[in-house]
Formats: structure tokens, C-alpha cells, sequence
């Protein structure tokens, strides 16, 4: 009987594993290993660099960061960790690539707004002042802050590498508009625009230009820079930004489940101990 | 807290205290001497489990409490800022955070196994509406907790379930914009959300107290559902069940680690990292898992307030089950009948599980279009979500009554301390009819 209705609840799961959105449809996203994957994965400060220079020298254009700030950059975890400066904000290469930015403030003397560089205090700056002003230099569609995005969009580090090197010349018959790039990654509806043959192709539209190809960026530590390698890094530094502290939950939770399972082992053994003598 | 008392103070200062506030005696007889049937098993061990979560949730909520800004332009960044700045803000936050899922995760293990066993039966009935009380509040609780990051799910979640009070004939909308504090969800709406989710849990841990007063009038029931009939039934509480529940308290944690350290997003959802947009509403809007099967019940009924009525229909059926229960066989190891009927049950909620979180019109078979009547598509999981909410409301309704009076029980042993050869595993007759050999 109970054997039964097992069977009947495996296969009532089997038969609803999850059909998607119903009209908007997506390609998977495409399988990317990373090396900060898995309980015991870490983020490669290397490629986190290197991502950290494609964001600041393409994302930046478009995209804030507003939960960044250059000291992050320092801080243990971050990708300019210097054992020499437990104080990130003390930190000299922090320091020099706040610098290279301007940030807003009020000159405390005349209490006009100024600009002046950066320190690793500050938050990163935000490309446009505000909302309407991102919009009108996009077409109207909203560039994202970037600080959380692997972790806002399902499919993570996976998805928004897809987004970025997924980019295809639109299939004939498939009308796209003006700030309009077809990419089969971003989850979309464009029934009203396909006359070609067939079914309706996967994906969407996206108001994002294709930002990386190759050689967009040149990198420190010379390695090549084709639209993978740059996607690749850009992710991973985006991954590290929207979970600083995921290497330092990982080592903690590691020692955490150690001794959470000693203690199992030690009182499932007193519990065997005080139970001895009773029947039940 | 009945009974006679087998506390003796043993100092002077323990003797003072004794005539004037008898707390030590309290504690003692509450959980050092209190005599506990010495058959129960696993399942029995969650009531510990759940006190020891409110009680976590409680001590990071007020932490998190000392860091979060009730403001509808700064909740978002706040939560970050104890995420990322907050010393240990990752470990608090992802333990509140996933804490209120293994809260849940622990509460459903406790009512299946009070279902199972029958433990809302006479003479424990107030028991069980007291427990029925506190997962009511701790529902609110949650539900208020999930609008405080103000995501975008936590903002559409509120929406959609404020909006369900509309639905009310006359008062519904005075009551709702009432509830708001303005005419939509904003930031009134999210400083007295923060207020009653930091006064709920105080309220659940009262009716804590209660529950605990409850339980030990009649004391523990038991896997064989036969009161306690002497001494040799039962053992003292300490040491024998601190110890059994600081075992399996202990492998829970390692599953709550689990999630806090390894995948503290697993059981969240993604669009919950927007920043709340009311311009912007997501394809799906779904609560938290432990919320999805009355979602279901909520979306099964094409009518707004035919649904709000089913779904507290759903709660408050809970509430009266110890009178729609017609046999006088407290444990389900002696009613093979029922028991197929309590798994079917166990499926049909996991089933309105997904069904709420799926898009009502969403195929249940991908790509299987035949099952069409009229213009109802069969297939859907609109129409499994009706399926499986009749089932819910039937196997409380029907087959519980129905049951009891025409089952044939198998023999409930004697007492609890029957031979264990008696036990209806290991005994010729009625053997293989218990689903655990555990007791
Ligand atoms: C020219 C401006 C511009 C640049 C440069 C740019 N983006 Fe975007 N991005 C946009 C706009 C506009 C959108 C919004 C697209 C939409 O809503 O259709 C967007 C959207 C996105 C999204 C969200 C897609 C989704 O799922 O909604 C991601 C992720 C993203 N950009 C990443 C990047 C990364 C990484 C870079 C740097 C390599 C970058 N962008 C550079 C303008 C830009
Ligand atoms: C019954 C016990 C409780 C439950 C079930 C519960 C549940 C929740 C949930 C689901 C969230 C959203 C978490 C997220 O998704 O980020 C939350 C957030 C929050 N809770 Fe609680 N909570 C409880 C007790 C408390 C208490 C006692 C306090 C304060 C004293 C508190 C303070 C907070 C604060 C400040 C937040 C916002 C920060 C955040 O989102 O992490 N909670 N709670």
C-alpha cells in the first residue's frame, strides 16, 4: 500500500518538473565552470582583477554599482588584498584607482558642488545622475545596477555570461527595432515581431549593444582577450561583487559542519549510553 | 505544572526562593523530572527543535534590527550593508533569513507527526489549537518579515496579499487602505510591517508558554497512542530526552549549516535582489515555499473572494480537526486504513506545493493538449491546484469522519510497556501493518 503511493508521488513529481513562462521563452543558459563553484570553491584574484578592469573600463559607462565602494577592492576577499594594509582604505592601489575617477561633493568653504578624485572611501560613482537621465542616453531602457546581478537573475554567473557572449544576428524574418538586439539568452515574447518561417526562435530582445568583443579590453597581466576570456572575467568579478564574503562563509561553514558533526557523533553516542537500560 | 512535584530545594537560597517564587521547582518539573513516555521517536523530537529556532530567530532578528532602515528608499541598501559590512552581518542575516525556512521546515515535520499520531485528540485538544495558533502568527510573521528587504518580491508578495483583503464584500477596501496606512503599499506600509514582525515572535513565544502549559497537563502522547498507565511507562525528561532531542537537534543544525553557509540563496528567490519597483511587476509573483500550497488553494477558485475563503477555510479546518476526527484510536500505527488516505494527503500537499508555484495556466505535461472539456484545459496546473484543494478539504471533511466510523483498527497494545514483543512490527498478528519499526 505505502509501496504504492511512493510510486504514485515519484511519479507525480517526475510529470511536473517545471515547463517554463508561458508564451516568453529563453535558451538554457550555457555551462560555464567557475572557479568559485562548490562548497570549497574560491574566487581567482587574478580573474577577478582582469574583471574588475572590463567593468570599470566598459560597464562603467552604463552601469552603477551602488553598493561598491574602492575600499571593498581592498578589503580580504576583495581582488587588491594586501596583507600590509588590514585597513583597506589605507591601501595603495586602492587608492590610485579611486583616484583616477571624480566624485561629487561640496566644497566646504563656498558650498558649491564640486568634482574631485576619489579616495577609497567612496562609493564608486554612479554613471548617470539619476534615473531619466540613464534612460535617455539608452533608448529608454534602464541599465541595471550591477551590484547584486549574479545573484538577481536565475541562473547566476551562468546566465549573465550567456547574455554577454550570446549576442546573434537576427534570424530572417524577425523584425527588430531601433535599440533593439536580439539575444536567444534574454527571456522575451517576440511573437509580434517574427514573420519568418517556423516557430517563434528563443529569447528576446535586449537594450543592451553587444558591450565586449574581442580585444575590448587589454589586460595587465597579458592574457588574451578574446569576448570569452573578457566575459569570462567580468562575470567572475561580478560574482565576487554581489557575495564578498562568500569565501569567508565557506571557510567558516566549513569549520561550523565539522563541529556540528562531532557533536552529533558525540551525543548520539550519550544518547546510546543513557538509553542502555530501558526497554521501549 | 501538574501533579504533584518531586522538587526538593537543597540549599537555604533554593528553600527561601522555594515559598516565595517557586521558578526552580518550575523548571525542574517542567523539564528535569517531568515523567515522558519512553516509546517516543524522532518525530517527537521537533517541539524542541522549534523552540530552538524561535529562539534563534528572535536573537537575530534583534541584531538585524539594530542595522535595518525601515524606509522604502534604504531597506534594500541596508540589507546589503549588513550583509557586506555588518561584522558577521552574512552569518545573522543568512541565519534570520534561512532560519524562517527551517522554522517551517520544522513546523510541517511536527503537524504531520501530530496528524499521524493523532495528538490533537481528548484530552489534548486546546493543545492542538494552541499549536494551530502559533503557526497561524508565525505565517503573518514570515509573510511580514519577506516585505522588509523590500525586493521586488517582497514588494509585489505585498500587494497581491494585501489586496486579497479588498476582496471582502463593503469593508473590504476601508480595510485595506486602513492596513496600508495610504492608498498603496509604501512606506507606511513597510514601518508597520516592521513593527508587528518584531512584536509577533514575542506573541508566538507566549502562546509558546501556553502550548508548553498545555502539554504537560495531559503530558506527552506517544507512537502507541495509549496513555501513560504507570511509572514504568515513562522516564524523567532530563536525561533521557534532553539528550535524544540534543541529538537530533544537533543533525538539524548541520542541515540549517548547510544551507546558511553553503547555499544561503537556495531557498530564496532571485528577483528578491531588485530593488522593490511598483512600475516594474514580475512575470511571476510567488511567496516562500512554506507559503506555495495555500497559494494554490488561494488561485484554485476563479473568484477573488471564494478564494481568500478557501484559503483561511484551509487554516481553520486545522483548528476543528479534533472534532472531525470520529475514531477513538488515537495512533495511525493501528488504522491501516486511514494511514494509505494520511500519505495520499502527505502527496496531495506537496502537489499544492507546485502547483503554487506555477503560473495557473502553466501545462502539468509539457506538450499534452487532449485533456480539454468545454474551454477548461484539464492539464493545467489551475485545474490540478482545484483537483488536489478538493482533495485537502475532502480528507478532512469526508475521509476523517468517514474513517473512523468504519474502519477496522488493528489491537491497540495494553500500555505502553506491553512486552516489546507485542509491538504490531514484531507480533504474529497485524504484522508488516506499521510503516516505522521505531518506538
Ligand atoms: C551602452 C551602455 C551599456 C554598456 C556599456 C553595458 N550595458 Fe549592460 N545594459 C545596458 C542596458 C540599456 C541594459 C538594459 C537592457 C534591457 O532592459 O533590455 C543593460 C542590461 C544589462 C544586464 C541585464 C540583462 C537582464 O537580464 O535584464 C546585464 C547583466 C548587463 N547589462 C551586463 C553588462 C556588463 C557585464 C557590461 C560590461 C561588459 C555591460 N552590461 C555594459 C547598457 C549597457
Ligand atoms: C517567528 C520568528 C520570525 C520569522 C519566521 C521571521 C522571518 C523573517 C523573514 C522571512 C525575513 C526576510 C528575510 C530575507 O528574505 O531577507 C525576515 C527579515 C527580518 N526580520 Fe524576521 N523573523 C522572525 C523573527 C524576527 C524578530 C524577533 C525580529 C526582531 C527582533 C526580526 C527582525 C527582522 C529584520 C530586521 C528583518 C529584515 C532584514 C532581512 O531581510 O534580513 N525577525 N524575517
Amino acid at each position: 500500500m505505502l509501496r504504492k503511493a511512493f510510486a504514485f508521488a515519484a511519479l507525480g513529481l517526475a510529470l511536473m518538473a517545471g515547463p517554463a513562462l508561458a508564451g516568453a521563452t529563453h535558451a538554457e543558459p550555457k555551462d560555464v565552470h567557475w572557479s568559485f563553484e562548490g562548497p570549497f570553491g574560491k574566487f581567482d584574484t587574478a580573474q577577478v582583477q582582469r574583471g574588475y578592469k572590463v567593468y570599470r573600463e566598459v560597464c562603467s559607462a552604463c552601469h552603477s554599482m551602488e553598493q561598491m565602494y574602492f575600499r571593498n577592492l581592498g578589503q580580504k576577499g576583495g581582488p587588491f588584498y594586501d596583507e600590509k594594509y588590514k585597513n583597506p582604505n589605507d591601501n595603495p592601489y586602492v587608492k590610485s584607482l579611486a583616484k583616477d575617477l571624480q566624485v561629487k561633493d561640496i566644497d566646504a568653504d563656498t558650498g558649491d558642488v564640486i568634482q574631485r578624485p576619489a579616495g577609497s572611501a567612496d562609493r564608486f560613482p554612479a554613471p548617470f545622475p539619476n534615473e531619466p537621465a540613464a534612460r535617455a542616453a539608452n533608448g529608454g531602457a534602464l541599465p541595471p545596477d550591477l551590484s547584486v546581478i549574479v545573484k538577481a537573475r536565475e541562473g547566476g554567473p551562468q546566465y549573465v555570461y550567456s547574455i554577454l557572449t550570446g549576442y546573434k544576428d537576427p534570424p530572417p524574418g524577425l523584425k527588430t527595432g531601433p535599440n533593439q538586439y536580439y539575444n536567444p539568452y534574454m527571456s522575451g515574447d517576440m511573437t509580434s515581431s517574427w514573420s519568418g518561417k517556423g516557430p517563434v526562435p528563443e529569447g528576446g530582445f535586449i537594450a543592451m549593444p553587444p558591450p565586449l568583443v574581442d580585444g575590448r579590453v587589454t589586460f595587465d597581466d597579458k592574457s588574451p582577450s578574446m569576448l570569452s576570456q573578457e566575459a569570462k572575467d567580468v562575470v567572475a568579478y561580478l560574482a565576487w561583487a554581489s557575495d564578498p564574503k562568500a569565501t569567508e562563509r565557506k571557510e567558516f561553514g566549513l569549520g561550523a559542519m565539522i563541529y556540528l558533526f562531532f557533536f552529533s557523533v558525540l551525543l548520539w553516542f550519550s544518547y546510546r549510553r543513557v538509553w542502555k537500560n530501558i526497554g521501549h | 505544572m501538574s501533579g504533584h512535584s518531586t522538587y526538593e530545594p537543597k540549599t537555604g537560597i533554593e528553600r527561601w526562593l522555594d515559598v516565595r517564587l517557586p521558578i526552580l521547582r518550575f523548571a525542574n518539573d517542567t523539564v528535569v523530572t517531568f515523567p515522558t513516555p519512553k516509546n517516543l521517536n524522532y518525530w517527537y523530537t521537533f517541539g524542541g527543535i522549534l523552540a530552538l529556532m524561535l529562539g534563534i530567530q528572535i536573537v537575530t532578528g534583534i541584531v538585524l534590527a539594530m542595522h535595518y532602515v525601515p524606509h522604502v528608499d534604504m531597506a534594500f541598501n541596508s540589507v546589503q550593508r549588513i550583509k557586506r559590512d555588518v561584522n558577521y552581518g552574512w552569518l545573522i542575516q543568512g541565519m534570520h533569513a534561512n532560519g524562517a525556512s527551517m522554522f517551517f521546515l520544522a513546523v510541517y515535520v511536527h503537524m504531520f507527526r501530530g496528524l499521524y499520531y493523532g495528538s490533537y485528540k481528548a484530552p489534548r485538544e486546546v493543545l492542538w489549537i494552541l499549536g494551530c495558533v502559533i503557526y497561524l502568527v508565525m505565517i503573518i510573521t514570515a509573510f511580514m518579515g519577506y516585505v522588509l528587504p523590500w525586493g521586488q518580491m517582497s514588494f509585489h508578495g505585498a500587494v497581491v496579499i494585501t489586496n486579497l483583503i479588498g476582496a471582502l464584500p463593503v469593508v473590504g477596501p476601508a480595510i485595506t487602505t486602513w492596513l496600508w496606512g495610504g492608498f498603496a503599499v509604501d512606506d507606511a506600509t513597510l514601518n508597520r510591517f516592521f513593527s508587528l514582525h518584531y512584536l509577533l515572535p514575542f506573541v508566538i513565544a507566549g502562546v509558546v508558554a501556553l502550548h508548553i502549559w498545555a502539554l504537560h497537563v495531559p503530558g506527552n502522547s506517544n507512537p502507541k497512542g495509549v496513555e501513560v498507565k504507570s511509572e514504568a511507562d515513562t522516564v524523567p525528561f532530563h536525561p533521557y530526552y534532553t539528550v535524544k532531542d540534543g541529538f537530533a537537534i544537533s543533525v538539524f543544525l548541520l542541515l540549517y549549516a548547510a544551507f546558511v553557509f553553503f547555499a544561503p540563496d537556495a531557498l530564496g528567490d532571485a528577483v528578491n535582489y531588485v530593488k522593490a519597483n511598483p512600475l516594474v511587476t514580475p512575470a511571476h509573483i510567488v511567496p516562500e515555499w512554506y507559503l506555495l500550497p495555500f497559494y494554490a488553494i488561494l488561485r484554485a477558485l476563479p473568484n477573488k473572494l471564494l478564494g481568500v475563503i478557501a484559503m483561511f477555510g484551509a487554516i481553520a479546518t486545522l483548528f476543528v480537526l479534533p472534532w472531525l476526527d470520529t475514531s477513538k484510536v488515537r495512533s495511525m500505527r493501528y488504522r491501516p486504513a486511514i494511514r494509505l488516505w494520511y500519505f495520499i494527503f502527505f502527496i496531495d500537499c506537496i502537489v499544492l506545493g507546485f502547483c503554487g508555484a506555477h503560473a495557473p495556466d502553466d501545462l502539468v505535461i509539457p506538450g499534452v493538449s487532449g485533456l480539454q472539456l468545454g474551454d477548461a484545459n484539464l492539464n493545467s496546473f489551475v485545474w490540478l491546484s482545484r483537483f488536489a484543494a478538493t482533495f485537502y478539504f475532502a480528507y478532512f471533511w469526508v475521509i476523517t469522519p468517514l474513517m473512523g466510523l468504519t474502519e477496522t483498527p488493528l489491537k491497540v497494545p495494553e500500555s505502553i510497556s506491553e512486552p516489546v514483543l507485542s509491538h504490531p512490527a514484531s507480533a504474529p498478528m497485524g504484522a508488516m501493518a506499521s510503516p516505522e519499526k521505531r518506538g
